[in-house]
């Protein structure tokens, strides 16, 4: 009997410690959610003229060069635009881009990784091989001289950023797919006369999305730091368009004289953007792979 | 052949293949992805069918492409990367005349993010779920999220521009610059060989501002690692024997858990090193740091198809040395690892 009262007790607690425990780890998630749709949202609307405070690409009447005040709340630029105006609706090319480029690189290196995976043999050893070579070079360096090649826009962005990911969509896959193709159903169900193809989507691919949607969301991340990054170098749209990447390198030419509003305030968006596909990440980790909880990583 | 060297010589010939299929890669991605080089480098407006196709013969690309694949291979292996457009330079030297530049700046920053990185991993760790660890928990993550030439802008503001402790950009400044004598092309090593205060002074001040925006991401990592590692090394059964011993939680941090806690950050090394080269492009550019990433971002610019080329197939050989290096520094480290 009191070892009966007990076991519940210890059962009641540890329930209760798990449930705190989800919860508080689904507020990362809940966080990186909102921020991320706000951003969204703020975006989509920003693209229209009634949205934005002043227009973010005509030359009005501001001041010229003027920081923070009542009027302008994150100064002006030398071409007397809105710096706030510039930075709600400058977030275009960043979510375009990152989310084109993260879906063309989830679908063709899951495809492979399946592929690869499940097969085995020769065309592993070399998918492989190439995967890990294109791994190893430096994403922001291949994505720069993608782009170089490509020219300059939205459809060689997506491209460019998009190839650079495929190996990190190839190896997670992969490495799931050679997880789950020992496993004893997949034997039963080959015994039962399943083909090759449908073994692989409707028995090995559900079991690699969980791992993919958490690398998917960190990827975002990272392709928002890209994206900005080749923005920065000129690769991004073509001038008069807000862009937080272009306006930073804008932001440049008047470091010198102190015109810091210029490079900040675009430099916060692109680190919240990101940091709310990080939390996103963390939090959907979280949530498939439970034993990372209790290792607090 | 037994151990270490046959396992070196394994490694090598591993790199072979890896390498063979970075070259690949890069030949296919100049080649077969749209866009003229030749078109690029005459700028595309106006240029005669006749001057395009003598470019188109001097470049060598008016071949079939697998004649141009072979000979572009043996061209690598032999060294020759070819002429720049814009210098008349052989790339291959000028890639090593900038090559200490991205060096120096990549080990400056490697050495600030792993004792930034690990200082704060292991402080978190020992103080697992405190105010602090939170604190640092939440730099660790938030480091991934912010942009490495956004950095170096802001640093420049306030460090350069407002307060005028460090000087904006360049590796050289002052008077220094006119008197500095390299030998070696890494500043900091030439200073301190030459014992002149002055210059030791004015090279590491003008390496701080560009080592802490290159490493700063790079300590988030390392920290990220450190503290997971340390928390794991605190957890194992000779730690609760050492303390069951009677030892201070110092020495049981410091002289048992610490040499333990490493081994996963080293591994990282490898990897860090390609992050890094990725970062010293935005750095350099932002820093006019004369190093391969800016020479590779004035390459793209000036449409210099051989020293992106060069550009890049030197960089997938730094990786791939890089990479060896670190597998043998981890049985180094590690006893255990035997090859």
């Amino acid at each position: 009997m009191v070892r009966a009262i007990i076991h519940g007790l210890d059962w009641l607690v540890r329930q209760v410690s798990r449930g705190r425990h989800a919860l508080r780890k689904q507020t990362i998630l809940k966080v990186g959610l909102a921020i991320v749709l706000l951003f969204v949202l703020v975006t989509v609307f920003g693209q229209y003229e009634w949205f934005t405070p002043y227009s973010p690409t005509l030359y009005r009447d501001a001041p010229r060069l003027e920081g923070p005040s009542s009027v302008h709340w994150m100064g002006t630029d030398q071409l007397q635009r809105d710096v706030f105006s510039r930075i709600i609706s400058g977030g275009k090319a960043s979510l375009v881009v990152a989310f084109c480029a993260v879906a063309l690189s989830m679908s063709v290196g899951s495809v492979l990784g399946w592929i690869s995976g499940f097969t085995g043999g020769y065309l592993d050893r070399g998918l492989s091989l190439t995967m890990d070579a294109i791994y190893s070079f430096p994403s922001t360096v291949l994505a720069i001289v993608l782009v170089a090649m490509l020219g300059a826009g939205l459809g060689p962005m997506i491209w460019a950023v998009g190839f650079v990911y495929i190996p990190t969509y190839f190896r997670v896959t992969r490495a799931e797919v050679l997880r789950v193709r020992e496993t004893p159903y997949i034997e039963a169900v080959r015994a039962i006369g399943a083909g090759n193809v449908r073994i692989v989507l409707r028995h090995v691919a559900p079991n690699t999305v969980n791992a993919i949607m958490a690398v998917s969301s960190f990827n975002l991340a990272d392709a928002i730091l890209t994206v900005a990054a080749l923005s920065f170098l000129g690769f991004g749209l073509p001038p008069p368009a807000p862009d937080w990447g272009f306006d930073i390198q804008n932001g440049q030419k008047f470091l010198q004289s102190g015109s810091w509003w210029l490079i900040t305030f675009p430099g916060l968006m692109i680190i919240t953007l990101s940091l709310g596909f990080g939390l996103v990440g963390e939090g959907i980790s979280d949530l498939v792979n439970p034993k990372r909880k209790r290792k607090k990583v | 052949m037994g151990g270490l060297p046959r396992y070196i010589v394994q490694r090598l010939l591993l790199t072979v293949p890896m390498l063979l299929i970075l070259l690949t890669a890069v030949f296919l991605i100049l080649r077969v992805m749209p866009g003229d080089p030749v078109r690029a480098v005459l700028g595309g407006r106006n240029v005669s069918p006749q001057l395009i196709a003598e470019y188109r013969h001097k470049m060598g690309i008016d071949r079939p492409i697998p004649v141009q694949y072979v000979e572009y291979i043996s061209r690598v292996f032999r060294g020759d990367f070819g002429e720049s457009f814009s210098t008349f330079k052989p790339v291959l030297s000028e890639l090593f005349h900038y090559f200490p530049a991205t060096l120096e700046l990549a080990l400056c920053s490697l050495l600030f993010a792993s004792l930034f990185g690990f200082c704060t991993g292991v402080l978190a760790a020992t103080r697992a779920d405190r105010p602090l660890d939170h604190v640092v928990r939440v730099f660790h993550i938030g480091s991934f999220a912010v942009p490495i030439f956004w950095l170096g802008l802001m640093l420049q503001v306030i460090f350069a521009v407002k307060l005028g402790w460090f000087p904006v950009a360049t590796r050289l400044g002052g008077q220094v610059q006119y008197v500095f004598q390299s030998r070696t092309g890494l500043y900091l090593l030439d200073a301190l060989l030459s014992g002149n205060i002055q210059w030791i002074v004015d090279v590491l001040k003008h390496l701080a501002l560009p080592a802490i925006t290159l490493g700063f991401a790079q300590a988030g990592l390392i920290g990220r690692i450190s503290r997971a590692s340390m928390l794991e090394v605190l957890d194992a059964d000779y730690i609760t024997t050492a303390r069951a011993k009677g030892l201070s939680e110092r020495i049981v941090v410091l002289s048992h858990a610490l040499r333990n806690a490493l081994i996963p950050i080293v591994t990282v090394f490898g990897l860090e090193f390609a992050i890094l080269m990725g970062g010293a492009v935005l750095t350099e550019t932002v820093f006019s740091w004369p190093g391969v990433g800016s020479y590779l971002v004035r390459a793209i610019e000036g449409r210099d198809w051989w020293a992106i080329q060069g550009s890049v197939v030197f960089i997938a050989l730094f990786i791939s040395v890089i990479n060896l290096i670190v597998d043998l520094l981890y049985s180094l480290i590690d006893p255990r690892v035997r090859y």
